[in-house]
């Protein structure tokens, strides 16, 4: 495949990444720190022929792409965390009438309208449900400009083959900063499957395809939710993970995004002080890679995890410990950024 | 469809012919609405207009949250459920990823004038080609009658006990006069659902509507004034009389934008 390597902002790569993956319909409404995102999307798209609106809210861009995703399209929306918020009771509806979309958030520091700095605070809104109901996304965490190229290709593709939505959960730094990417020159299109379950008018079909979401009775509405919970299980064979100088150490730290990326300095450090740390950074925050994790942190003295935000990952990480390795946490909150320096005195204090 | 007609012993009668059937794109589905209710009217409109315009193969409908929150069992077509109010985005997610289908929402009061204004206000704005069929009964009927943005002054809903208060609630919200300075707008109508003259009336106004998209005109919107007997707490026949005696004096029927005839082809 023809590419070329080339210093690119990391919104503008998810961007050029979204046009190489597909997407036939954006539908976004500016917000930082994502707006190249729908910028760059304005012109690249309609010059394909495909389908870029810029929508009146957050509340109808999730309610566009649910008709474009239903009308078979691969149909995507782009936003930060206030804007996510809006979406919620939408990307609901997409998650149990299982229909394939892809949802990014930009994370920028909260609550409320909080600030335009980077942050991790929604990890518990993304890979918790964060809508009502029983349901998940499948959530992938770029840790540079390269996947944050390449994760709309791969979010479209695990949201096709699983009629869920899936979410890459970036932040403001990832989007900002610029990088050497690979970037691809051709727009060859992947392999979309087929959507017999489209409504995308009848054409000849036998019968008419119906996108719902309710399920009145309650029998009805508890078997949908098994066949629901029954997918996500399937799912958990999709789990992705990095694992970086953990063989040797005595310390495991856990951490995704740019967390990670700062861990991993930070592990670097602390190696030239005499202490061996190593890194494990999940890729797939849901599934999330928990039996990675457990058997990553065998035989370690501790465990620590940073993230920017109070504490949100670290639950998940100590539930696949539990109890078998102390875990420790270093975090920071709105939109202050740990040095790795900092990061290596909570390592020193954590094996000491 | 046909349905022979039959003589006693089973032959087929010459003599009879049916002249009156159930549209190609309505279900056989029986309708759950209640005794005088107007959802079920409209939809056998709405399913007739689409077997005259040869739109079974190619519609898209979009159905409410409100009493017609089932509409996708009543119809022969491809349906998509929306949440509440927002039928009007997701019937533009719809159109743009397939611009030569026929898109149509159908939505209610609450649905179009209260939570989900905003979506219609802006797929108006953007000339989305779409066509709306909005039930307006003043009223939120599925949820056991509350007071709606369309709620009379004066009528006693479940939260306006003593009669809607313009001070503290203010005045029914006309939707075709506040949508009607929108450039993006092909066509606007407003119809009560009470006789066969006025039901051939809705007919003519659904027909432009349906142009207003077919010809790529902008969006098309034709607004019925229905009963909610069970929610006014009216007989069925009283509650026809009030839409003509009472509800056209604040909803004024007719034609209230019409760019179709213009281009007309
Ligand atoms: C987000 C959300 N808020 C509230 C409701 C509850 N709800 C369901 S239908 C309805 C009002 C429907 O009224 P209308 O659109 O006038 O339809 P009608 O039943 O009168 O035909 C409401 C408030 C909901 N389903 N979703
Ligand atoms: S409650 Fe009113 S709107 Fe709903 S079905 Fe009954 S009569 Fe019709
Ligand atoms: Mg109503």
């Amino acid at each position: 495949m023809p590419a070329t390597k080339q210093l690119t902002k990391g919104n503008e790569a998810l961007a050029m990444g979204a046009v190489a993956g597909g997407c036939d319909c954006f539908f976004g409404y500016p917000i930082t720190p994502q707006n190249e995102v729908p910028e760059v999307l304005s012109y690249e798209m309609p010059k394909r022929g495909r389908v870029f609106v810029q929508a009146e809210s957050e509340v109808a861009s999730i309610n566009m792409v649910y008709g474009a995703a239903a009308a078979g399209k691969r149909a995507m929306t782009s936003s930060s965390s206030p804007g996510i918020s809006l979406m919620m009771e939408g990307v609901s509806y997409i998650a149990c009438a299982e229909l394939p979309c892809l949802i990014v958030n930009v994370m920028r520091g909260g609550p409320g309208l909080g600030s335009i700095t980077p942050s991790q605070g929604d990890y518990f809104q993304a890979c918790k449900g964060g809508g009502h109901g029983d349901y998940h996304c499948i959530v992938l965490a770029p840790w540079n400009v390269q996947e944050m190229y390449e994760f709309p290709a791969l979010g479209f593709e695990l949201a096709d083959r699983y009629r869920c939505p899936a979410m890459i959960l970036a932040d403001g730094v990832l989007g900002a900063m610029m990088e050497p990417a690979t970037i691809r020159d051709d727009d060859a299109p992947p392999d979309v499957p087929e959507k017999p379950w489209a409504t995308s008018g009848r054409n000849g079909r036998n019968h008419k395809n119906i996108v719902n979401s309710l399920v009145i009775e309650p029998y009805g509405l508890r078997d949908h939710n098994l066949k629901l919970q029954a997918k996500y299980a399937k799912m958990q064979c999709e789990t992705r993970w990095d694992t970086r100088h953990t063989d040797d150490a005595e310390i495991l730290l856990v951490a995704y995004g740019i967390a990670a990326r700062l861990a991993l300095s930070a592990c670097k450090l602390a190696r030239k002080q005499g202490v061996n740390a190593g890194l494990l950074r999940p890729i797939t925050l849901y599934p999330f890679p928990s039996d990675a994790i457990v058997e990553c942190a065998a035989g370690k003295k501790r465990v620590l995890v940073v993230e920017l935000s109070s504490g949100q990952m670290v639950e998940d990480v100590r539930l696949a410990i539990n109890g078998k390795v102390p875990v420790d946490f270093y975090g920071e909150m709105g939109g202050v950024i740990p040095s790795p320096a900092d990061i290596c005195r909570k390592i020193m204090e954590a094996v000491q | 469809m046909n349905i022979a007609i039959e003589k006693q012993d089973g032959s087929p009668d010459a003599d009879l012919k049916c002249v009156f059937e159930r549209p190609q794109a309505l279900s056989d589905k029986p309708f759950h609405y209640c005794p005088g209710c107007s959802h079920g009217t409209y939809h056998r409109l709405i399913a007739e207009m689409i077997d005259e315009f040869g739109l079974l193969d190619k519609t898209v409908g979009i159905c409410p949250v409100g009493c017609a929150v089932f509409a996708y069992e009543y119809f022969e077509t491809d349906m998509i459920e929306a949440s509440h109010g927002r039928a009007p985005a997701v019937a533009t997610g719809v159109k743009r990823s397939l611009p030569d289908r026929f898109v149509f929402t159908y939505q209610g009061d609450g649905d179009l004038a209260a939570i989900g204004m905003g979506e219609i206000i802006h797929a108006a704005a953007r000339g989305e080609r779409i066509t709306v069929f909005f039930v307006n009964n003043g009223i939120f009927g599925m949820t056991g009658g509350q007071m709606a943005p369309t709620t009379l002054i004066g009528q006693k809903t479940t939260t306006s006990v003593d009669g809607r208060d313009p001070r503290t609630t203010g005045q029914p919200i006309r939707v075709c006069e506040l949508l009607s300075s929108i450039e993006g707008v092909a066509y606007l109508a407003r119809v009560p659902l009470t006789s066969p003259k006025n039901i051939n009336t809705c007919r003519k106004y659904m027909r432009k509507a349906i142009r207003a998209q077919l010809e790529d005109v902008g969006l098309g919107l034709v607004e019925v004034l229905s009963p909610c007997p069970v929610q006014w707490g009216m007989k069925p026949g009283d509650a026809l009389h009030h839409i003509d005696e009472s509800v056209v004096k604040a909803f004024p029927p007719g034609e209230i934008v019409d760019r179709v005839s213009a281009t007309a082809k």
